[in-house]
């Protein structure tokens, strides 16, 4: 006689978030995935050398992907809704642009520098906001980009509407390929593992309830800007990359695409999985570089497939798949 | 309990637009001591506890801990200090177990500097700390209920939980809004030693509550508001006594 066993019950039963693992079937179950993943990226610009045009199309996914994380970091960790991706991108290219160009600095000293202002900086920006709540905290974060792109322009600095050009370039195409990649990847388990740290929980709690913690002597507004620290590092470091990888930082960095898109990431690759925000970028970001073929008829296949997703599985793919994953059925002789 | 005054109030007032909910409140309380605080509904008890643990800004009025001023500080600075409250709407960190729950005030840097709890010991680990106190405050630790999310907790375990969240601060004073409201007689009766072993260590407690009788075995005075004014104040057999007492409390059978 057979019947079906849960793959998965052995190892549900015996832990509670801690895996205490027996046999090298589990080890693969929980880290097949992973390993899937990490693997599967990182021979991308290998298997990319068959369609060189599709690498560009890799690179700027993973910038996405940064920047989704970020988004998914800020609204579902620490219940900030932060539309400043454009803002980072913004702030980290054209940083990365100054000091290269204006300053003479190489790519390896420009790129980690403007990360780390830029992270300041729009910290700085947005230290004033984080009193404010839900949307408005959204609304203004969107303003920055937009105010920041004006000013350059009305005051024709920083190149005004040209923007500066003759940004160094990145020594090679693996070495374009593999910062962001290996970043992305890098960034994606960092962030994994910091939420589930106590520093990490501090910034949840403050999401489920910042009067509590303010009762347990915690300061909610230092909590927070640590949080908008490390997304703005993540952005900073995005748009850095982006000044070098295009030789040139101009208006479209503070381009509301970077504000948008990994909000539709996030909703499609699945809320607070982290994960689903990558995954959810590397459907979305080739989609829309496909759909470039139906010229501006793309915007509407694009609105209509998120507007699916939205209805239909608004819990996200990632949260889908886990589910589907610890499901996993075998048969069994009993 | 000693004669030091550990927390003195000094003609507090607030007013919501038109709504004077604190009208120039004062009261001492002494160290060690289980100071009860009654009045009927909207009197503004919750009010005064907000105001003295520094949520909202009393419009006047001085607050000292210990001698010093602490009136208008911001609210964490004050739990820093030592003077934690529960909240009357109890949310618990939902997303979080239980004992997770207890990592946010052990993370504090008043819990930091004062080092673990008794059980987990100085350097002990956080997660042993929490389920260590969880336990004390009567989580069955060989249960699984220590780690289901909060949110699926029952009633009884989620006050608890609010309470244990003080206790990990390891504070001087805690403010408890109607911990007692809601639960069963049983899960009361589970409740009172805890409070009493907490004045037992030396904390002191300024407890809110409608459930007189509960509140009159273990508080050592009693203050009476009505209409944001303090209208009695003493042992309880005096406060209930009091003609302005019975008068704001006519109807309620609990008297
Ligand atoms: N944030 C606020 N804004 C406006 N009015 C408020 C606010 N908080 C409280 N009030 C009003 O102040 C008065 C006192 O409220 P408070 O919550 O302090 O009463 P309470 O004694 O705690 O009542 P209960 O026993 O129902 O908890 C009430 O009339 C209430 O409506
Ligand atoms: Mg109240």
């Amino acid at each position: 006689m057979k019947r079906k066993e849960r793959i998965d019950r052995g190892l549900k039963v015996r832990t509670e978030g801690h895996y205490a693992i027996s046999s090298l079937e589990e080890i693969g179950y929980l880290v097949g995935p992973r390993l899937l993943l990490i693997l599967g990226v990182l021979l991308l610009p290998i298997i990319l050398e068959l369609a060189p045009y599709w690498k560009r199309v890799v690179n700027i996914m993973c910038v996405y992907a940064v920047l989704a994380l970020a988004f998914d970091f800020l609204a579902n960790y620490v219940g900030l809704v932060c539309l400043g991706g454009a803002l980072f991108i913004g702030v980290g290219g054209y940083l990365a642009a100054i000091f290269n160009v204006y300053l003479s600095m190489p790519f390896w000293l420009s790129i980690p520098l403007a990360t780390i202002s830029g992270a300041f900086l729009c910290t700085l920006l947005i230290l004033p906001c984080l009193p404010l709540r839900g949307v408005y905290f959204a609304i203004v974060t969107l303003m920055y980009p937009i105010l920041i792109s004006r000013i350059i322009e009305a005051f024709n600095i920083l190149g005004g509407t040209n923007g500066i050009s003759g940004v160094d370039s990145l020594p090679g195409e693996y070495v374009e390929e593999y910062t962001i990649i290996i970043v992305m990847l890098v960034a994606l388990f960092a962030m994994r593992r910091l939420v589930n740290q106590d520093m990490g929980l501090v910034l949840r709690a403050v999401k489920d309830n910042d009067q509590s913690v303010r009762a347990s002597g915690i300061n909610v507004t230092h909590m927070k800007s640590i949080a908008v620290f490390i997304a703005s590092l993540m952005g900073c470091f995005g748009g850095a990359y982006l000044a070098h990888l295009y030789m040139w930082a101009g208006l479209s960095l503070f381009a509301l695409d970077f504000s948008i898109i990994p909000i539709a990431a996030v909703v499609m690759g699945g809320g607070g999985t982290l994960v689903g925000a990558v995954i959810g970028c590397f459907i979305l970001v080739p989609l829309s570089e496909f759909l470039r073929f139906f010229g501006t008829f793309r915007i509407v296949i694009y609105c209509a497939l998120l507007t699916g997703f939205i209805v239909f599985k608004s819990e996200g793919i990632m949260v889908y798949a886990t589910r589907k994953y610890h499901q996993f059925e075998r048969w069994v002789k009993v | 309990m000693s004669e030091t005054v550990i927390l003195s109030m000094k003609g507090i007032s607030k007013a919501f637009g038109g709504l004077k909910a604190l009208m120039d409140v004062s009261f001492d309380v002494f160290q060690g001591e289980i100071y009860g605080i009654i009045g009927p509904n909207g009197s503004g008890k919750t009010t005064l506890i907000n105001c003295i643990t520094g949520f909202i800004k009393p419009d006047k009025g001085h607050v000292f801990f210990r001698g010093d001023e602490i009136t208008k500080w911001p609210a964490y600075k004050i739990a820093q200090t030592g003077i934690t409250r529960t909240f009357q709407i109890m949310r618990p960190y939902y997303s979080l177990p239980a004992y997770k729950n207890l990592i946010i005030p052990l993370w504090s840097p008043r819990a930091k500097k004062l080092g673990g709890w008794r059980g987990g010991g100085r350097h002990g680990d956080r997660d042993t700390v929490a389920v260590d106190i969880l336990e004390e405050i009567g989580f069955e630790r060989d249960s699984r209920v220590p780690y289901k999310l909060a949110s699926t907790l029952p009633t009884g375990y989620q006050k608890r939980l609010e309470l244990a969240r003080c206790m990990a601060l390891r504070p001087d004073v805690i403010f408890c809004d109607e911990v007692f409201s809601g639960l069963s007689m049983s899960e009361i009766a589970g409740m009172v030693p805890l409070i009493e072993k907490l004045k037992m260590e030396g904390v002191t407690l300024i407890m809110v509550e409608h459930r007189l009788r509960e509140l009159f075995r273990v508080a050592d005075r009693v203050m009476a508001l009505n209409f944001g004014e303090k209208i009695a104040e003493g042992y309880y057999k005096e406060v209930i006594e009091d003609k302005r007492v019975r008068e704001a409390y006519l109807g309620s059978e609990e008297v």
